[in-house]
C-alpha cells in the first residue's frame, strides 16, 4: 500500500471514530500531496461516513456518536468543497431541506444534511422554524430538485401538509421527502409527499431514486 | 410528607392524564404557536383540557409546561417568561383540580445539547432546569414529570435540579424506540441502564413515555420491571399519527388500547397515562379498566 492508499484508509477512520483534529490534518496532508479534493471526498471522507449511517441505521451508534463524527466530516468539507466548487466538479443537484414551523429540532435534519452533502448533494439548509413562505422563496430561488422536510413533535408534522400543499398549488417541478421520530410512510402518502425515508442513510438512497439514480 | 407520596404507596393504579399538544392542537391551535403561552393568552382553554382529563377518571394532570424552560422559550421571544408561565400553568390546573387529584408539573428536556456535543455547560442546563422546579414548585404542583428525556445526562441533571430545588417527588421517564439493538433511546441509553442510574439519583417514579405507541410501551415496561421496585410510569403515545380528512388521527384508538393498558396493568405498573395523541376518551377507556381491577 502506498502513502496516499493508507492516509485515504485512516481518513476515513477518523471520520467513523469522529477525531476532527486528526481528519483535518489527513485531508491537508493529502492536498499537499497534490492529491485531487474529489477523490479525497470519494475514496476517504465519503467511505467513512458511508460507514458511519450504516452504524446509526442498524443501532451500533447512536446520536452522539453521529454527532461527532458528522462534525470531523464537516470540518474536512470546509476544507474540500471550496475547492471542489474551483474545480467545477458536477453535483446531482440541489436539496432545500429544513425542519418546519414551530419544531426547533434540528438533530436529525442536521445529520441528514450532512449525509446528503457527503454523497454529492449541494445542499440549502433553511434551519429550524422554516415557514411555507421561506421553503417556497427558497425554491424559486434555488431551483431544487428535492425539498427536505423533518419535525421532531407530533405538533408540527402537521404543518408539512401546508408546505406539500403549496408546493401543488404552485405546480413547482420539486420532489418532496420527509422524515423525523413521529413520521410514517403512510403519514407521507396520506399529505402527498413523494417520499419518506426512516434514518439518514436511507435518505441519501431514497434522495439518489428521486432523481432517477439506482443505487 | 405529601400526600402524594402516600397515594403513591397505597395499593391500586394511579390514573395520569392523556396528551396535552395534541389537544391543543385538535381543539384549534395553530402550528408555530407557543403552546406554553396559551397559559396567559387562552387560560380558559387550558383549564378545560385539564377539567376534561379530570372529568375522565384522571387523578393526575399534567401542567401544561412541557416546552417552559428559557432555552425552548427563547425560540419565541419568552425567555424572561419562565416563572411566568409555569406559575400560571400550575395555578389553572389546581384551579380545576378535585379534592382527590394531583396536579403533575411536567418538565420536557432542553431543547439544545449540552456540551461537548451542544454548546450549553452542564451547570447552565442545571440552571435552566431549576429555574422551571422553583417556579412549579412555588405555584403548589404535588410531584414534578420529568419527561420525555432521551440523553441520560440530560435526564440526570433534571433530576438533581428537581431534588436539590424541590421537596416534591420526582418521576424521570425516558423515551425509547425498538431497533436492531433492542430498546433504547435515540442517544443508545437502553432500559437497564436508565433504570439504574435513575433509581440511583433517589427519584419516586420511573419509566417511560412518548414513542411509537402501546405496543413497544408494554416492551419497555417488561424490561423495566425486571431492573426495579421502584412504581413505574407507563405513558404512550396512541401509536403513530395519519393523515385523514384534513386532521392528524391516531390510529390507536381507546377500544384498541384496552387490552393493552389491562397488559400494562398486570406487568405491576403503578401509574399509568397517555402521550401524543390520546384524548380523555382514551384516559376515560382506562379508568374503566382500573376501576375493574382495584376492585378484583
Amino acid at each position: 500500500m502506498n502513502e496516499i492508499e493508507a492516509l485515504l484508509k485512516i481518513l476515513a477512520q477518523t471520520v467513523i471514530d469522529g477525531k476532527k483534529d486528526d481528519t483535518v490534518k489527513i485531508t491537508n496532508r493529502l492536498l499537499e500531496l497534490n492529491y485531487p479534493p474529489k477523490q479525497i471526498l470519494d475514496e476517504g471522507l465519503l467511505p467513512g461516513m458511508e460507514v458511519v449511517g450504516v452504524r446509526f441505521r442498524d443501532n451500533i451508534i447512536f446520536v452522539p456518536q453521529v454527532l461527532i463524527s458528522a462534525r470531523a466530516m464537516k470540518a474536512a468539507l470546509s476544507i474540500v468543497e471550496p475547492l471542489l466548487s474551483e474545480a467545477k466538479i458536477e453535483g446531482l443537484g440541489t436539496i432545500v431541506i429544513g425542519t418546519v414551523k414551530g419544531d426547533i429540532h434540528d438533530i436529525g435534519k442536521n445529520i441528514v444534511t450532512m449525509m446528503l452533502r457527503s454523497s454529492g448533494f449541494k445542499v440549502i439548509d433553511l434551519g429550524i422554524d422554516v415557514s411555507v413562505d421561506k421553503f417556497l422563496d427558497a425554491i424559486n430561488k434555488e431551483n431544487p430538485v428535492i425539498v427536505g422536510m423533518s419535525a421532531l413533535l407530533t405538533t408540527t408534522m402537521v404543518y408539512m401538509k401546508i408546505v406539500i400543499d403549496k408546493i401543488k398549488q404552485n405546480a413547482l417541478p420539486v420532489k418532496v421527502m420527509i422524515g423525523g421520530a413521529p413520521i410514517s410512510k403512510r403519514f407521507a402518502d396520506q399529505i402527498g409527499a413523494d417520499a419518506y425515508a426512516k434514518n439518514a442513510s436511507e435518505a441519501v438512497i431514497i434522495a439518489r431514486e428521486l432523481i432517477g439514480i439506482n443505487k | 410528607m405529601s400526600s402524594f407520596i402516600d397515594e403513591l404507596n397505597k395499593p391500586g393504579i394511579l390514573l395520569c392524564d392523556g396528551a396535552m399538544g395534541t389537544e391543543l392542537q385538535k381543539r384549534g391551535m395553530a402550528v408555530g404557536v407557543c403552546p406554553e403561552e396559551y397559559n396567559i393568552t387562552n387560560p380558559k382553554f387550558i383549564k378545560e383540557i385539564h377539567k376534561d382529563y379530570y372529568n375522565s377518571g384522571a387523578q393526575i394532570v399534567e401542567t401544561n409546561t412541557f416546552g417552559a424552560n428559557c432555552l425552548r422559550l427563547k425560540f419565541y421571544g419568552f425567555e424572561n417568561r419562565v416563572k411566568e408561565f409555569n406559575n400560571a400553568a400550575a395555578l389553572l390546573a389546581r384551579e380545576v383540580c378535585p379534592v382527590n387529584g394531583f396536579v403533575a408539573g411536567s418538565i420536557g428536556p432542553l431543547g439544545e445539547m449540552i456540551e461537548p456535543l451542544g454548546e450549553i455547560t452542564e451547570q447552565q442546563a442545571y440552571d435552566v432546569f431549576a429555574e422551571q422546579v422553583i417556579a412549579l414548585y412555588e405555584a403548589g404542583v404535588d410531584v414534578l414529570f420529568i419527561e420525555t428525556m432521551m440523553s441520560l445526562d440530560e435526564a440526570v441533571i433534571a433530576v438533581k435540579a428537581a431534588k436539590e430545588n424541590s421537596s416534591l417527588p420526582v418521576s424521570a421517564t425516558m423515551t425509547f424506540e425498538l431497533g436492531k439493538a433492542g430498546l433504547r433511546t435515540p442517544w443508545g441509553v437502553d432500559t437497564k441502564t436508565a433504570v439504574e442510574i435513575l433509581s440511583s439519583l433517589d427519584v419516586d417514579i420511573i419509566g417511560s413515555n412518548c414513542g411509537k405507541g402501546f405496543d413497544e410501551m408494554i416492551e419497555v415496561i417488561k424490561e423495566m420491571k425486571q431492573f426495579t421496585n421502584l412504581p413505574l410510569l407507563a405513558q404512550a403515545n396512541a401509536g403513530l399519527p395519519e393523515w385523514l380528512e384534513g386532521i392528524s388521527v391516531y390510529n390507536e384508538t381507546p377500544e384498541i388500547i384496552a387490552p393493552k393498558t389491562e397488559q400494562l396493568i398486570s406487568l405491576g405498573i403503578k401509574l399509568i397515562g397517555g402521550c401524543c395523541g390520546t384524548t380523555p376518551a382514551h384516559i376515560k377507556k382506562m379508568s374503566e379498566i382500573i376501576t375493574n381491577f382495584n376492585i378484583r
